[in-house]
């Protein structure tokens, strides 16, 4: 379980949390929607120990995250941080083992290529094991890097927009592996997504962030509703519920008209 | 699962590894060639076989040899060759950490300004006297005190938190125009002779070899290369940016303190002896990068070896130019160096 009490962060005169709490268990998908920047990757990075807290207590199954055990710390988790440009001359397979670096000889042992091909080809990727990276698209990047921050045999998971570059395929293929592993591994996993109907298919609990404050929290069923989307993104949705009761989010053209008069008019 | 596909990716993985190594192998064989060409040649114009006859006797081979040909060889040629062959690797190996570390292809210890520094520092020595220290000794150990400095001033910026590589290389040349014209300043309030002999030093000469020099780069080497090669794969995960790379679990504070020293100590102690050396640091390891990707475990000792052979074979040319006469290797490695590099900028256009 992932504890986190009365958290304060701030980069200069930005807060990026404020006095946040919250507990994340193990075997659920947690998702954190809200505005751009309003804290949801500084938070992500407040977590894996890369920015410092002003106050407050981040705790895992009883370890409190202190700034002397850092690398400690760090194993327990995979972290997909949100870029994903991989510029450099490595095959595809060289860096979904670099997941596993503290293991890692100088002469590479079947045992961990093969670790490393099993892990894309359960996302349907062996074809490209051997293609040099920086010859590949970004979304075919973002399925690389997913695949070796699994490698990682995580027990807190951390994705930050892990989606962001995919086509409607990818993107289902990403989040329904990450979906039954976290199930299967029990483990604790958080990501940020930007897509609400993404969101609502797939977080067991959902974190909405507003200026560094959680806002709400809970299932989405509960959380999503049309006031949330207009307090939090000032945008007019409609929100209807299929046969399962997952809320589908559907958002309503705002202004533009009035825009687009505007403009004639002043031209 | 695919068990069959998975058994072919990783055999075309091995093939790849088979390609890599023997691209290492046949640069090492090269490397060897301009060694021996390196003995061969030399003012006193000794013939092949007598140098081969030589070299054959001193790895314990009963063959009959003239002792002054001995001498030439194993006090005077062989120093040389090797002194080559090593500062070339370390200039190799020091610009591709500089480029890893600094995720730039342009960063060599050249480039950041440390070179610039060991040549300030032993022009300072030259210009204020050794202070009673053996000249041979002093001005080898300013330039490696003024090399150290400029690093240590890299170090202290390596080490605040929130300081990219790009503030570092910008902090790097700003360090190469400063030590420039302090280095100018020297050269300008020195009398002719003094200017002259400052001048001599910073073109850069293998002929100040010997084997007690040797003895010492060559061991700061060995420990420095082993400690590089254990951070090997750390290394390789920093080309995916620093910030995967800290995801990945490398401390990179560490990490860069670690490499920067090791290639400032490894710099300033050939720099020390052998002056300044520029482009062998820049393009080595883009050489070694087009050959054999960025896994350090190749690409690592291919940037050692290519590195060697440009200077080995820079020292044959600077024999070879001028009969009987010896050229700066300084100066022949820039003209070998520039159409090199022009190849590899137009090459990578392709």
């Amino acid at each position: 379980m992932l504890e986190v009490n009365n958290l304060n962060v701030s980069l200069d005169d930005l807060i990026l949390a404020k006095d946040m709490s919250f507990t994340l268990e193990p075997g659920k998908v947690n998702v954190i929607i809200g505005p751009n920047g309003t804290g949801k990757s500084t938070l992500l990075k407040t977590l894996f120990g890369d920015i410092k807290a002003n106050s407050g207590e981040i705790k895992f199954s009883d370890e409190v995250l202190a700034r002397k055990q850092l690398a400690q710390w760090r194993k327990q988790f995979g972290y997909m941080p949100q870029d994903i440009r991989l510029d450099v001359e490595l095959s595809v397979l060289e860096v979904v083992l670099l997941g596993q670096l503290n293991t890692l000889g100088f002469r590479l042992e079947d045992h961990v290529i093969k670790e490393a091909l099993t892990a894309l080809d359960k996302i349907g990727l062996l074809h490209l094991a051997n293609r040099e990276v920086n010859k590949l698209s970004g979304g075919q990047c973002q399925m690389i890097l997913f695949a070796q921050a699994l490698m990682r045999k995580p027990k807190i998971l951390m994705l930050d927009e892990p989606v962001s570059a995919l086509d409607l395929h990818f993107q289902h293929v990403l989040l329904d592996h990450l979906d039954t592993q976290t199930k299967e591994q029990s483990w604790v996993t958080l990501m940020v997504l930007h897509d609400l109907n993404l969101a609502a298919q797939y977080a067991d609990n959902l974190l909405v962030l507003k200026d560094g404050k959680l806002v709400a929290s809970g299932h989405p069923s509960n959380v999503l509703t049309p006031q949330l989307v207009k307090d939090v993104y000032n945008v007019d949705a409609h929100v209807t519920k299929d046969m399962s009761g997952t809320p589908f989010i559907r958002t309503v053209r705002s202004k533009t008209e009035l825009l687009t008069d505007n403009h004639q008019q002043s031209a | 699962m695919h068990s069959d596909l998975i058994s072919d990716a990783i055999s075309t993985q091995r093939r790849s590894e088979k390609r890599r190594w023997s691209v290492i192998c046949i640069l090492l064989t090269v490397l060897i060639l301009s060694f021996v060409l390196d003995v061969a040649t030399g003012p006193s114009l000794l013939n092949i076989k007598e140098v081969a006859n030589a070299l054959l006797s001193l790895l314990g081979a009963p063959v009959q040899v003239d002792p002054t040909t001995q001498v030439i060889v194993s006090s005077l040629r062989l120093p040389i060759a090797i002194m080559a062959v090593v500062v070339g690797g370390v200039l190799g190996v020091g610009g591709a950490e500089m480029q890893t570390l600094l995720n730039n292809p342009m960063a060599s210890p050249y480039t950041l300004g440390m070179a610039a520094a060991a040549g300030f520092g032993a022009a300072l020595v030259l210009y204020f006297g050794s202070l009673g220290i053996d000249t041979n000794l002093a001005v080898p150990l300013g330039a490696f005190v003024c090399c150290m400095l400029a690093a240590t001033f890299l170090f202290a910026l390596a080490t605040m938190r929130h300081i990219s590589s790009g503030q570092l290389i910008l902090a790097g040349i700003a360090l190469l125009f400063l030590f420039q014209s302090l280095l100018s300043l020297v050269q300008f309030v020195s009398s002719p002779e003094l200017s002259q002999q400052i001048l001599f030093w910073l073109f850069g000469s293998l002929s100040k070899a010997s084997w007690s020099n040797l003895a010492i780069i060559v061991s700061v080497t060995v420990v420095c290369m082993v400690f590089l090669v254990r951070d090997a794969w750390k290394l390789t995960a920093l080309r995916l940016g620093e910030e995967r790379a800290k995801s990945l679990g490398v401390n990179i504070t560490q990490l860069r303190l670690r490499t920067l020293l090791i290639v400032a100590v490894m710099t300033a102690t050939v720099t020390s002896f052998v002056g300044i050396i520029g482009f062998v640091g820049i393009v080595a390891p883009n050489i070694a990068k087009i050959l054999v990707g960025e896994d350090q475990r190749f690409f690592l000792p291919l940037s050692f070896i290519i590195g060697a052979f440009l200077l080995s074979s820079a020292s044959v040319l600077s024999k070879v130019i001028v009969p009987g006469a010896l050229f700066p290797i300084g100066i022949v490695t820039a003209i070998i160096g520039v159409p090199f590099f022009f190849w590899l900028i137009l090459g990578k256009r392709r």
